[in-house]
């Protein structure tokens, strides 16, 4: 039986940006950082309790034909790849914080929903983010 | 360029409800109208006029399945100017009329966000309704 995810990816265009985008805007920390001859291995993570790792991941040799990664880059920069969800304890204050750092691609501000309250953004790449306050009773369930 | 066709997508996603016309859209992406037209229906693979009939069709489906509103209000919600082209846009794409639907559907216990992905109709829209006071007629390729 599966215990828990380990890593997941998410595709970007340059892992530096990425890497900018992810811990000074979003907030979230450097996990793994491995430079393997043209390969780096860098993931990013939820700081605190959650030891799920997001890989960050560049279309591009030693991995994708030049081809390919063309392909990818056209569906990433379009948002075809899909994205990440993520959960906060006060998503109104988030927002706020988002845009002191100058995140400017809300796709929706926050929005009330019978299950909480969600906001959606798009990394500089194209990438959804949505990110969720759940409902106090929702979470209560949850736990 | 993708990337900016994007942010004007997102645009309309977030604006639909707003008297939104080609300019104001493409000027998100930093396009004339024209080349902004051409370029997203070769991007998306239709006209922005159409994603945005879609857009709207697609909420005021939501707010007949979720709410009691007058259906005359809700077209007005969604961006609609008259009631006539709002039931004969929704009808063309959905394949029965407000009214019909709202009888036929009920609150959907889902994020919204899968609503939103879920229940964006795709139905052709009839020849006529290209014309409109968006503005596209200029993405129709000469082809």
């Amino acid at each position: 039986m599966i215990s828990r995810l380990n890593v997941t990816s998410i595709w970007v265009l340059d892992k530096e940006q990425a890497l900018d985008f992810y811990v000074n805007k979003l907030g979230l920390e450097k996990g793994s950082d491995v430079k393997q001859g043209d390969y780096r291995w860098l993931t990013v993570r939820v700081p605190g309790e959650s030891p799920v790792e997001i890989s960050l991941e560049q279309p591009g040799p030693p991995v994708q034909d030049a081809a390919t990664a063309e392909q990818l880059r056209e569906l990433i920069s379009k948002g075809a790849m899909g994205g990440l969800v993520f959960e906060t304890e006060d998503v109104r204050d988030l927002f706020k914080a988002l845009k002191s750092r100058g995140v400017t691609d809300f796709m929706q501000e926050p929005t009330d929903n019978f299950y909480g309250t969600d906001m959606a953004i798009r990394d500089p790449f194209g990438n959804p983010i949505r990110i969720l306050e759940r409902k106090k009773a929702a979470r209560a369930n949850r736990a | 360029m993708n990337r900016r066709l994007l942010r004007a997508r997102d645009a309309m996603d977030r604006a639909f409800a707003e008297p939104l016309d080609i300019p104001a859209v493409a000027a998100v992406a930093h396009l004339s109208a024209a080349h902004f037209s051409r370029s997203f229906r070769s991007v998306f693979g239709e006209t922005p006029h159409r994603y945005l009939q879609r857009r709207r069709v697609e909420r005021s489906m939501f707010l007949l399945r979720e709410t009691d509103r007058d259906i005359t209000d809700i077209c007005f919600d969604v961006g609609f100017t008259s009631r006539g082209t709002f039931s004969r846009t929704f009808s063309d794409i959905v394949g029965v009329s407000p009214s019909e639907y709202r009888t036929t559907h009920g609150p959907m216990v889902v994020p919204n966000c899968f609503q939103v992905a879920a229940t964006r109709p795709v139905g052709p829209l009839a020849k006529g309704m290209r014309s409109s006071s968006f503005g596209d007629a200029a993405a129709t390729p000469s082809s």
